[in-house]
């Protein structure tokens, strides 16, 4: 099926409007705030601090240990059942593993780095706003990191590569495959990449080269945050 | 061969700051191939060849010879757990904790109780991250009554002042008791609670504008300004 105007107007490379925001949780020791468009993600990050149970601690280094939670009356369709769920499961190991490449938590050994991801809002796409809100969260903490990570997700909707696909688009009736792709913007590599759907090669490569220029714009907005949080 | 961030600027990590081998890494930095490049968000001091990354944020993290307050989590046998404001807890042993002579299975907690604040001195730090606390020497004691705010540890540097400058315009101008550890944790202890009251806002707005320059007169003005 052809999708020849995407739904809300933008052109296909275009992502939602984007705002980004630090220290949003006055107690936590790392917050921050990442919306695009009507998604929008808390990251609170607390630690280094001792971990319990102590079976999981790691006595060489530090553990990250992410909670990703959409709120119940997020969603513009039905309620979400509040408390963990085997999606939510999922999001939290990816978050992790994503986030892990640029920490160096070497220094803290048998302790956990906390990150709750809250979702107040959401139209897809939530858990690389949660990646990005959670980046600055982990920076704002003051945590020794490589670099920040900035994630979006990419996707073919109909028989288009759009860019920061709305909830909309995940439903498009002419089938729509989400690819949520998360980098280290110095070096480009990738630490996230999940792909459930239909695509070929070559959709593939041109998706995740929008997602690298996409990724370089929201690292953009990212340093700005950073930077505004301390009057620079 | 150059620097390519600003000095004094803030940068955040993943930021490149010089490029060629001319300048060498120090903390808060590192150097990849050619490049050095932070590993923290800070202010960015360049002195010399000597690149580093001043941290504006982040937990205290011990020294040895570092006079922090701490409050007593856990009492053991033979010593008490501190809660520092570090990823760990800090070690008050019995030897160092008084010189009174205490018998064999005796209750500590008539000496320091669940949640009593001290002030102790870091006298070790190990790569096994124990940390050893004294509370012999001059000062260090328990602390009774008053209030305790939290800075970030970071900025204590820029509250205190050179030689105390900073703090002593405060102690000063409200007449309180005021303790600064370096572990970002402020207790204060007055007799006029409005006095308390505009230390704690004073103490808050160091510690908010820290990176300003001029801010020890600024203090003083504002401080003036709020007396009269």
């Amino acid at each position: 099926m052809k999708y020849t105007k995407r739904l809300d107007g933008r052109k296909f490379e275009e992502a939602r409007p984007i705002e980004a925001k630090v220290g949003v949780v006055k107690r936590a020791d790392g917050s921050a705030m990442f919306r695009t468009g009507k998604t929008i993600a808390i990251a609170a990050v607390y630690g280094p601090r001792e971990l319990h149970p102590s079976h999981l601690r790691n006595s060489e280094k530090g553990i990250l240990r992410c909670n990703y939670n959409m709120m119940a009356f997020s969603t513009a369709q039905e309620r979400v059942r509040p408390g963990p769920s085997r999606r939510s499961k999922e999001i939290n190991l990816v978050m992790e593993k994503a986030l892990l490449p640029v920490l160096d938590l070497s220094e803290f050994p048998n302790t956990v780095i906390d990150v709750f991801v809250e979702l107040p809002q959401t139209d897809a796409g939530t858990r690389c706003a949660g990646i990005n809100a959670a980046a600055l969260a982990l920076a704002d903490a003051g945590l020794a990191m490589k670099d920040i990570i900035s994630s979006i997700s990419v996707g073919k909707v109909g028989d288009k590569i759009v860019a920061d696909l709305s909830k909309e688009e995940e439903d498009f009736e002419g089938g729509a495959t989400d690819i949520p792709v998360a980098i280290m913007p110095r070096t480009n590599k990738l630490t996230l990449l999940q792909l459930d759907g239909n695509v070929s090669k070559d959709e593939l490569k041109e998706a995740l080269e929008m997602a690298k220029k996409s990724c370089q714009e929201i690292y953009k907005i990212q340093v700005k945050a950073l930077k505004e949080k301390y009057g620079a | 061969m150059t620097l390519v961030a600003q000095d004094k600027s803030i940068v955040v990590p993943g930021e490149v700051l010089a490029t060629g081998m001319d300048h060498v890494p120090a903390q808060g930095t590192f150097r990849e191939n050619e490049n050095i490049i932070a590993s923290q968000l800070g202010l960015l001091s360049v002195n010399g060849r000597l690149i580093k990354v001043i941290a504006l944020s982040g937990r205290y993290i011990p020294k040895v010879g570092d006079m922090v307050i701490g409050k007593i989590t856990y009492i053991s046998f033979s010593n008490w757990s501190v809660n520092i404001g570090y990823a760990y807890e800090a070690n008050l042993s019995l030897k160092e904790a008084t010189s009174d002579f205490i018998a064999r299975g005796a209750d500590l907690s008539q000496y320091f109780d669940y949640g009593d604040v001290v002030t102790a001195k870091v006298i070790g730090v190990n790569k096994q991250k124990a940390i050893d606390l004294t509370m012999k020497g001059p000062g260090l004691r328990k602390l009774k009554g008053g209030r305790i705010i939290k800075v970030t540890p970071s900025k204590v540097p820029r509250l205190i002042g050179k030689q105390g400058s900073m703090i002593s315009i405060v102690k000063e101008a409200t007449n309180c008791k005021i303790i600064v550890g370096q572990n970002g944790l402020v207790w204060m202890q007055g007799d006029d609670p409005e006095k308390v009251r505009l230390a704690e806002e004073t103490i808050l707005k160091i510690d908010r504008e820290a990176h300003k320059e001029g801010l020890t007169d600024e203090i003083s003005k504002f401080l003036k300004e709020r007396l009269k």
